[in-house]
């Protein structure tokens, strides 16, 4: 195990080049993108889900008034939709994973996937409309 | 194109031949919590909606989340939040090539645990004296 990370231009090549000429052994179809998505959406959430944490603890016992100021300020706005928008992402690739690892039959398994991708949007994009009907009143 | 073989997928090893260690477990409890979380993010925008209508909704929202069975629900969410969270960096760790020797793996295998039961009782240390 190198004590240095590899490059990750050159990791990159590699598994482009390579890995799409595999037979038999395996299949890398998007899958590698899709990796990647992973790790930068977690990398992404991590000081914004912090953030979210912190404030829900702060504001627990808070009466509704001040939730919903906190919620219709410009910055929390913009943070929070981030949050949302990254996270159903993240959980929308990480659920995709665990039905590609348990859920044998294709039809099942795609059925699945685009069944948690189209909640994943519904949800999401109903959150975004009630953060923006709280910050710009409606 | 190669026909795509028919091989066995993951968990057929598990029932008979697996044995199992604090690294598998832990890689285990990392998906089953991120399936709790995914569940409980329909919840934070069914609350956001909630905060939108404002109201009965919100009322009733809320009426919910201080019942038992809706604190028991946050409570677990937050173990598993605060969990995810510690192993997830521990993963990226790996991804950029740190930290997997065996030792390392089960030193911070048991960093993430201890740190995950010290956030949640901070944190709820927290809610109920604050």
């Amino acid at each position: 195990m190198p004590k240095r990370p590899i490059s990750a231009n050159a990791t990159a090549l590699r598994d482009e080049t390579m890995l799409r000429h595999v037979r038999q052994l395996g299949s890398a179809r998007d899958g590698l993108s899709e990796w990647r998505l992973q790790r930068l959406t977690a990398v992404a959430l991590i000081p914004l889900v912090v953030w979210f944490a912190v404030s829900l603890i702060m504001m627990s016992g808070a009466d509704y008034l001040i939730v919903r100021a906190w919620v219709g300020s410009p910055v929390v706005m913009v943070l929070l939709t981030l949050t949302i928008v990254i996270g159903l992402h993240h959980g929308q690739l990480g659920l995709q994973v665990v039905i590609e690892d348990y859920v044998h039959g294709d039809g099942w398994k795609l059925a699945l996937i685009v069944l948690v991708r189209f909640t994943a949007v519904f949800f999401g994009l109903a959150a975004i409309v009630a953060i923006l009907r709280i910050g710009f009143g409606g | 194109m190669a026909r795509p073989l028919n091989r066995p997928l993951s968990p057929f090893m598990f029932p008979v031949w697996y044995r199992f260690q604090i690294t598998s477990s832990l890689s285990i409890l990392h998906r089953l919590t991120g399936i709790g979380l995914a569940v409980g993010s329909i919840l934070l925008a069914w609350w956001l909606i909630s905060v939108a209508a404002g109201g009965e909704w919100f009322e009733a929202t809320h009426a919910f989340l201080v019942s038992p069975i809706g604190m028991t629900l946050l409570f677990l969410w937050s173990v598993a939040f605060f969990y995810h969270l510690c192993n997830g960096i521990r993963h990226l760790a790996w991804d950029a090539g740190y930290g997997f020797e065996l030792r390392s793996a089960y030193r911070s295998g048991y960093a993430v645990l201890a740190m995950t039961a010290l956030l949640t009782v901070l944190t709820w240390l927290y809610v109920f004296l604050a």
